[in-house]
């Protein structure tokens, strides 16, 4: 199968800016005229011009289609981008997200008014419960990293209704950047424990790092590295006997819904990424939503308001009388739209379909790690099986050849295949992160396995090949250090520095 | 089961597992402690086929009501607008919904340009030069403004308007609390509401690192002297911010062009449906100077060239900023945000252009100002509170009765009334907030007037 990307050019850039078309007064859209009103505006405040295209209906729907065929996407190839869980999006969620009862509904509306969508904000938070064994979630974080923040916030309010001064949060080596800048950015100390031999959390340094200041170690589990982290009673229990809490990143949590449950493990918080796991879309890099769950002790803190239901009214309402509520970390209730897409994938897949998902993830990795790894150009650096993700070491390649894990990437690009997360952990060298999900078939691993194969005899006999790749993209290598030395950010910034 | 959206049925992945050596897929998972082995199926409803799911979905949404089946007067934070079919089907493109954050730009240049072309349609919108990819709402934005206000000028002092939302207040604390970061609150002037400009001259010292206002304000009314904030604030070497609902500079001076040096805002109105509440998309930008560029939260896309120096293409810059790389030092922890809602946003704009936007915000505020004029009228109603200019949002005050009386008088009418202000601003009395967009017809806003005559006929 041959792959060759859209690729729409002009002289010496592919599809025009919008600001580049020429302006022919057009627009793209009428407003009705029921202007009835005076305005009644100081001449001082108006505004004199607005630098914005003048472009008809067709026009800006061409180019963004245009724009549109020179996006990779999950609907276009295979995207096994580790720790992002790109997976399939059900076509019918985005139809129910779409429809006007979900759309057109605002927020601040009378609670008889929308019943509906605190019913299914109601249950999916009773869904997320039973998946994670967490009893409490609160629905409002945007994304992941939203969602940590969140779950800071909550462990310093813990520890202030407790009166205690905890100033440390323990963050493993092989953990996601966002883990130490949340930390950071709500006021913590970062501490850092590193792995084990077998790519696990270092119990003897997790016991030294441990102290009166431990306000909470963060943990994804399995972790970056798609292993499961099976010390993790021992783990919780070396944090709370310390006094800290135990929060979980749900970044992976698709590698083990319906075998093993945070709550289970000891994690007293939890975040979820439903734009990861229940399979809703990334967007091109959101909106996501990350919501967090919480162990009763920690009810009290969660933001305002909750949803509550009254059985014998037959109605749900929202509690904002919570003194000890942390207040809001986002205005109204969080991402809506895509707690339908997250609800309806939940009711789709069921108990069952949820465990084939987790079983087929662990399968899929597994698989691709069987047929992948050896000594000469991947490697795996720790036995033993994998959940969701696995990740190869393409350092014995380098050695040999100089072709490093970001020359796979980019020849991989070549194919129509999304390369891996790379240099990611960095515990590992020219680390490959490859989450196939269980999306994939068989067929669509095998060729991945091939085309792997290919690229690492071209990085003997033709590395040029490798390093000139990708040639079937839209553009080729860019020069992303210009784009930060001398950084242009806007069109006013280009024509300013033309 | 064999669900249909996992590709590989039971007997390829029993296949699979005989290449690897496995004779069950429980090996995959042996070391999970059996201590916390789920023992036990999930308790979910059972699988679901689609047909069923859709029945199920639109039997809990069918408990709503739209604002499309009986007029609606709410605003305060998001607002209704029309979103044209085509922006709705850009966004909804296979290629844009479904890819992730353009990591790799060579495969990525369409979102890459979109999302240029978003940051320079807000900046030419807002008159600064920056602005990024997108936060998760106006609220968070106003969070991370205020942690980039004391990250450039070293000081700790945030001044804020006695008039704001609360919620977007309650966001603040919570952003500026890991910092420590002091809140003050500006008084405003009684009549106007504007802010006291004598008050802020006195309450702006040398640890201020930014003072905040809101144009329009939550409460609708302008503020008349933003030259004049700016110079107050400037003078103490503190940085402006201004929080907008973009839709208003269709209309309204753009505060670059008054002195911000950071503008924020809620551009769900832009392109993106109200959805009840989310998601949002949070405006962030600022000047294009080095020590404010390089404090800016969030995804930036940059211009730049093909390694061959021929071909122009996009990609992230200034990563250096950013968490995966500067880590607990990173300006924010941000990773996913908003970049769809960015896209239909510039759609949106793009759609308009110009003549289109003056148009929208003109109609926007017309309509405010013909209700206003119409309620006022009333007896026992007074709209608007504050003797100032608004734009498409007002405050109606009830001189009898209360607002939760008349609200349920007028949902008993099928008209949704405004948003209760008496919990967050108790000094307003019984009042409510209120908005119009190009989405009420005259006979809407006739309608809220007659079935608030009628309403506060039967008060006495």
């Amino acid at each position: 199968m041959n792959y060759r990307q859209a690729r729409w050019v002009c002289e010496f850039c592919i599809e025009p800016l919008l600001f580049e078309r020429i302006s022919s007064g057009s627009r793209g859209a009428r407003i009705p005229q029921n202007a009835h009103g005076e305005i009644k505006i100081p001449e001082k405040l108006l505004r004199k011009s607005l630098n914005l295209p003048e472009l008809s209906e067709p026009e800006v729907v061409r180019h963004y289609t245009r724009l549109s065929q020179m996006n990779f996407s999950v609907d276009t190839g295979f995207y096994p981008l580790g720790s992002c869980t790109m997976k399939y999006n059900p076509k019918v969620n985005e139809a129910l997200a779409g429809l006007d009862e979900a759309a057109n509904v605002h927020p601040s509306q009378e609670e008889g008014t929308v019943q509906g969508a605190l019913e299914l904000m109601y249950k999916l938070e009773r869904f997320l419960a039973e998946i994670t064994g967490v009893p409490k979630f609160c629905l409002h974080p945007s994304a992941g990293a939203h969602g940590e923040f969140l779950g800071m916030v909550l462990t310093r309010a813990y520890f202030k209704s407790k009166g205690e001064i905890r100033s440390d949060v323990i963050v493993p080596d092989s953990a996601h950047g966002t883990n130490f800048a949340t930390a950071g950015m709500t006021g913590f100390n970062v501490v850092v424990v590193p792995s084990n031999s077998r790519g696990r959390v270092d119990l003897e340094a997790l016991r030294a790092a441990v102290s009166e200041k431990t306000a909470a170690l963060m943990l994804t589990n399995p972790n970056t590295l798609g292993l499961f982290e099976y010390e993790i009673l021992e783990i919780a229990k070396i944090v709370h006997d310390a006094g800290g809490l135990l929060y979980y990143d749900g970044a992976n949590l698709n590698g083990i819904v319906g075998k093993t449950r945070p709550g289970d493990m000891g994690f007293d918080i939890v975040h979820l990424n439903l734009h990861k796991t229940f399979s809703t879309p990334h967007g091109g890099g959101g909106p996501g939503a990350g919501p967090v769950g919480v162990a009763e002790k920690l009810e009290k803190f969660l933001p305002i308001p909750r949803i509550e239901y009254d059985e014998k009214l037959g109605k749900y309402w929202f509690d904002s009388d919570r003194s000890q509520s942390v207040g809001k970390i986002k205005s109204f209730y969080g991402n809506f739209s895509v707690f339908v897409k997250a609800y309806a994938y939940i009711l789709s897949m069921g108990a069952e379909g949820l465990e084939e998902a987790t079983e087929t993830a662990a399968l899929n990795a597994n698989y691709l790690m069987k047929n992948l790894a050896d000594e000469k150009s991947f490697k795996v650096k720790y036995n033993g099986p994998c959940k969701h993700e696995v990740v190869l070491s393409a350092d014995p390649l380098k050695r040999e050849t100089g072709i490093t894990a970001r020359d796979v990437s980019k020849r991989l690009l070549d194919f129509g295949i999304h390369p891996p997360t790379y240099y990611f952990p960095p515990i590992i060298q020219e680390a490959l992160m490859v989450e196939p999900t269980e999306t994939e078939s068989k067929e669509e691993l095998d060729r991945f396995i091939a085309v792997m194969k290919q690229i690492s005899q071209e990085a003997r006999s033709n590395p040029e090949k490798v390093r000139g790749a990708p040639t079937v993209t839209a553009v080729g290598r860019l020069d992303e250090t210009k784009a930060s030395r001398e950084p242009i950010l806007s069109w006013k910034m280009y024509k300013k520095r033309k | 089961m064999d669900h249909p959206y996992i590709p590989n049925t039971r007997v390829v992945r029993e296949q699979m597992l005989q290449d690897m050596g496995l004779t069950c897929v429980e090996e995959l998972f042996e070391d999970i402690p059996a201590e916390i082995r789920l023992k036990r199926k999930l308790n979910l409803p059972p699988s679901m086929p689609e047909v069923e799911v859709t029945r199920h979905v639109r039997g809990i949404l069918s408990k709503n009501k739209t604002f499309t089946q009986i007029p609606s007067f709410l605003g305060g934070g998001v607002w209704p607008h029309y979103v044209p079919a085509h922006v709705r089907h850009i966004v909804q493109r296979s290629e844009f919904l479904t890819s992730y954050t353009p990591y790799q730009p060579e495969t990525s240049q369409g979102m890459l340009q979109s999302l240029f072309e978003y940051q320079s349609l807000i900046a030419e919108l807002v008159g600064l030069e920056v602005a990024n990819a997108s936060m998760y709402d106006w609220s968070t934005s106003l969070g991370e403004a205020a942690t980039m206000c004391t990250r450039v000028t070293g000081r700790n002092k945030f001044i804020i308007p006695r008039i704001i939302s609360k919620d977007r207040l309650a966001v603040l604390r919570n952003y500026t609390a890991g910092p420590s970061i002091k809140l003050i609150e500006a008084r405003n002037d009684q009549k106007t509401g504007q802010l006291d400009l004598e008050r802020l001259g006195s309450e702006i010292d040398e640890d201020t690192a930014g003072v905040y206002i809101e144009n329009p304000s939550y409460l609708g009314f302008l503020e008349t002297h933003v030259d004049e904030i700016a110079e107050i604030v400037h003078k103490k070497g503190a940085l402006f911010v201004v929080g907008v609902n973009p839709i208003s500079l269709g209309l309204l001076k753009a505060p670059g062009d008054y002195g911000a040096d950071i503008v924020i805002g809620e551009g769900q109105p832009l392109g993106n449906a109200v959805s009840f509440g989310g998601p949002t998309l949070g405006i962030f930008a600022c000047r294009g100077e080095q020590k404010l560029m390089r404090q800016i939260p969030g995804r930036l896309i940059g211009m730049t060239t093909t390694l061959d120096g021929k071909t122009r293409g996009f990609t992230m810059a200034l990563q250096t900023r950013e968490q995966h790389i500067r880590r607990e030092k990173a300006t924010s922890n941000i990773c996913s945000n908003e970049a769809l809602c960015a896209v239909a946003a510039a759609a949106y704009m793009a759609t308009l252009g110009p003549r289109g936007f003056r148009e929208l915000a003109g109609v926007c505020a017309a309509n405010a100002s013909y209700v206003m004029k119409v309620l006022d009228k009333i007896e026992g109603l007074k709209a608007p509170i504050f003797k100032s200019p608004h734009f498409n949002e007002f405050t109606l005050q009830c001189k009898k009765g209360t607002i939760a009386g008349l609200n349920a008088q007028l949902l008993g009418q099928d008209v949704h009334g405004g948003r209760p202000l008496k919990k967050d601003f108790p000094e307003l009395g019984e009042s409510a907030l209120l908005c119009t967009t190009e989405m009420h017809t005259k006979k809407d806003l006739d309608a809220l007037a007659e079935a608030a005559a009628k309403a506060m006929e039967e008060i006495e």
